[in-house]
């Protein structure tokens, strides 16, 4: 598809990506110039594309209604735990389904793969079940063990282990003569040479618990434990209308520091998805 | 891995004191920890998390899951009793449940049609011949990125009656609609902002495939006189149809877990014309508290699940290219 088009094409071709884009990038900036506006012209008519009184009122006020700081902390905190731990078990186990022979190997992969069919909304009656059985519920526990052991990490062990079946085999052989054992060779020749997939797979894993909306509603109930997107629906007034200023500076805050990340590191972001994570 | 029954991990099988390591002259049987059995022995505890995890966090819950299904249990009276299959006989009276399934379905064919035909627009768009499409490919994927809340929220705001949207369309003339008061529109205005917020990993999925498209087809197809749009549906299309089956599947199963964009924009509303399954659910469960219902709704949903990834993976053999 890759021809040389005429100037007139190009143009029309330009046009068309630039009406596009408006719904992909309105919104965010939407998000920000309303976060900055009083709550007299949220809905002022004509629209203001820039705040004409712009103000940081509404910053201060997610902190007053929520304890917003912890909340970050939770989310953020959560995600790291649940990416360094799926990056642990997957790259574990992926190494091994590929480059380890054992008896029932096949088998249990099946096992393992089966978790992909299995949308983790199935089993959110009985986890919570589970976790109240286990005096976890309206902690941080299922929020974190979930997602690193159970169905979500299954797709990182694949990516792991369609990763490390492509390794060329001479490399693991020379780390044998040189008698390095099992996890060394794992440890110091795989491991570092993982590191696109690797990549992938934090990206996709820290988005993931980043999203999470339904396992925190379910699980959480005290305030100063909600992760950000629980947080961020509740800035409602009196009458449980929404504060939208404040609900927006609160939204802009959770969205723009992984947008600039993604900026930065778009490359990694898009190829490393397009390859290996296919969760949205 | 085949002469050996015995399992793996019996480390006190033989005892054999002093012989971590095989000594070098050692005359007598061979030593219990051969390589091979040591590392067999390595690669079930490399997976040892990975299998807890899937028995304790997937299985068990399946299990139970259906355990519940055949239970009245309602956790405000403290009751849970064998009711064998009258839950599922339940689900034949509910009478929400055609509306829901209804919402589903529409949100789900609405969302796969609508995301696919635009990720397959642009990523042909970007496939050109063109200074800048690496920014416009940023920009159609940062949504991807954005906290799914705070993306719905931000379209909440927009889709309100004196929103921005309508705002804008008031500018130039046009009266819109109270996009989510209304029961087409709400439905509608679920689809969209789902397929804004995720369009672009699919649209990357098909600009890696369009470009793994040999070029010489193009031109040959040129040189024989073929248009633009045929040269798309024959040469294309087909070409890349095993990417177009797995974002299918990808973008179903996907469709049919929409929970946080309902439950921010319309809680199910109005009337029930948003509740799609994964959000009954939820109510059953967790706002209703009858587990045993929710439990089988869960089962309803899996069967769903399954069935059309099963569905879609069997269409491959007629309509995908053949593959390598």
């Amino acid at each position: 598809m890759s021809r040389e088009l005429s100037p007139r094409a190009k143009l029309l071709l330009y046009g068309a990506l630039l009406v596009l884009a408006v719904p992909f990038v309105f919104p965010t900036w939407w998000m920000v110039t309303s976060s900055l506006k009083p709550v007299a012209d949220i809905f002022a008519f004509p629209p203001q594309l820039l705040p004409t009184n712009p103000r940081l009122e509404a910053y201060q006020r997610v902190f007053e209604l929520q304890p917003f700081g912890r909340q970050y902390l939770n989310s953020l905190y959560i995600a790291l735990v649940v990416t360094v731990g799926t990056l642990a078990v997957s790259a574990l186990a992926g190494y091994a389904f590929a480059r380890i022979r054992f008896r029932g190997q096949n088998v249990l992969f099946l096992v393992v793969l089966a978790g992909l069919l299995v949308p983790s909304e199935v089993t959110i009656v009985p986890l919570f079940q589970m976790f109240f059985a286990a005096g976890l519920i309206d902690t941080h526990w299922p929020l974190i063990l979930v997602p690193i052991l159970g169905a979500p990490s299954v797709l990182a062990t694949f990516i792991m282990r369609q990763f490390f079946i492509a390794l060329p085999g001479e490399l693991e052989e020379a780390a044998r003569v040189d008698g390095l054992g099992r996890f060394a060779t794992f440890w110091r020749i795989a491991l570092p040479l993982a590191r696109p997939a690797l990549g992938a797979v934090a990206i996709f894993t820290f988005l993931h618990s980043w999203n999470l909306y339904l396992e925190p509603i379910v699980f959480l109930s005290t305030p100063e434990r909600f992760t950000l997107p629980q947080a961020l629906t509740q800035f409602v007034d009196a009458y449980g209308g929404p504060m939208w200023n404040v609900q927006l500076a609160a939204a802009s805050m959770t969205a723009l520091p992984v947008l600039v990340v993604f900026v930065i590191a778009q490359k990694q972001f898009v190829e490393g998805l397009a390859h290996t994570g296919l969760k949205g | 891995m085949s002469q050996t029954d015995t399992g793996v991990g019996r480390v006190d099988h033989r005892p054999a004191p002093g012989r971590a390591h095989p000594g070098p002259a050692a005359a007598g049987p061979p030593p219990y920890w051969t390589s091979r059995r040591r590392d067999q022995l390595t690669g079930y505890l490399f997976i040892a998390p990975q299998m807890v995890g899937s028995a304790v966090f997937v299985i068990l819950p399946l299990i139970l899951v259906v355990w519940y299904s055949l239970h009245e249990w309602n956790v405000l009276a403290g009751t849970f009793e064998f009711v064998g299959t009258d839950n599922y006989a339940a689900l034949a009276e509910d009478t929400s449940l055609p509306s829901v399934l209804t919402a589903t379905g529409l949100f789900s064919v609405g969302l796969v049609a609508f995301n696919l035909g635009l990720a397959l627009l642009l990523a042909v768009l970007l496939n050109q011949r063109l200074r800048g499409t690496t920014l416009f490919r940023t920009l159609f994927f940062s949504p991807v990125v954005v906290s799914l809340v705070a993306w719905t929220i931000v379209w909440g705001f927009l889709l309100q009656d004196d929103g921005g949207i309508n705002g804008l369309l008031d500018t130039v003339g046009v009266a819109g609609p109270n996009w989510l008061r209304g029961e087409g529109t709400a439905m509608v205005s679920v689809i969209v902002v789902q397929v804004f917020k995720n369009v672009g990993l699919n649209m990357v999925l098909f600009l890696a495939a369009l470009q793994g498209v040999p070029a010489e087809l193009y031109e040959a197809a040129e040189v024989d006189g073929a248009s633009r749009a045929r040269q798309f549906w024959r040469i294309t299309v087909p070409l890349i149809s095993p990417t177009i089956l797995l974002t299918s599947i990808i973008t179903v199963v996907g469709s049919l877990q929409v929970f946080a964009q309902i439950a921010v924009l319309t809680q199910g509303g109005p009337g029930t014309s948003t509740t799609v399954l994964v959000y009954y659910l939820y109510q059953q469960a967790f706002q209703f508290h009858h587990f045993g219902y929710g439990a089988t709704l869960s089962i309803v949903l899996f069967a769903i699940v399954l069935g059309l990834t099963v569905l879609q993976w069997q269409m491959r053999k007629r309509w995908v290219h053949h593959e390598s």
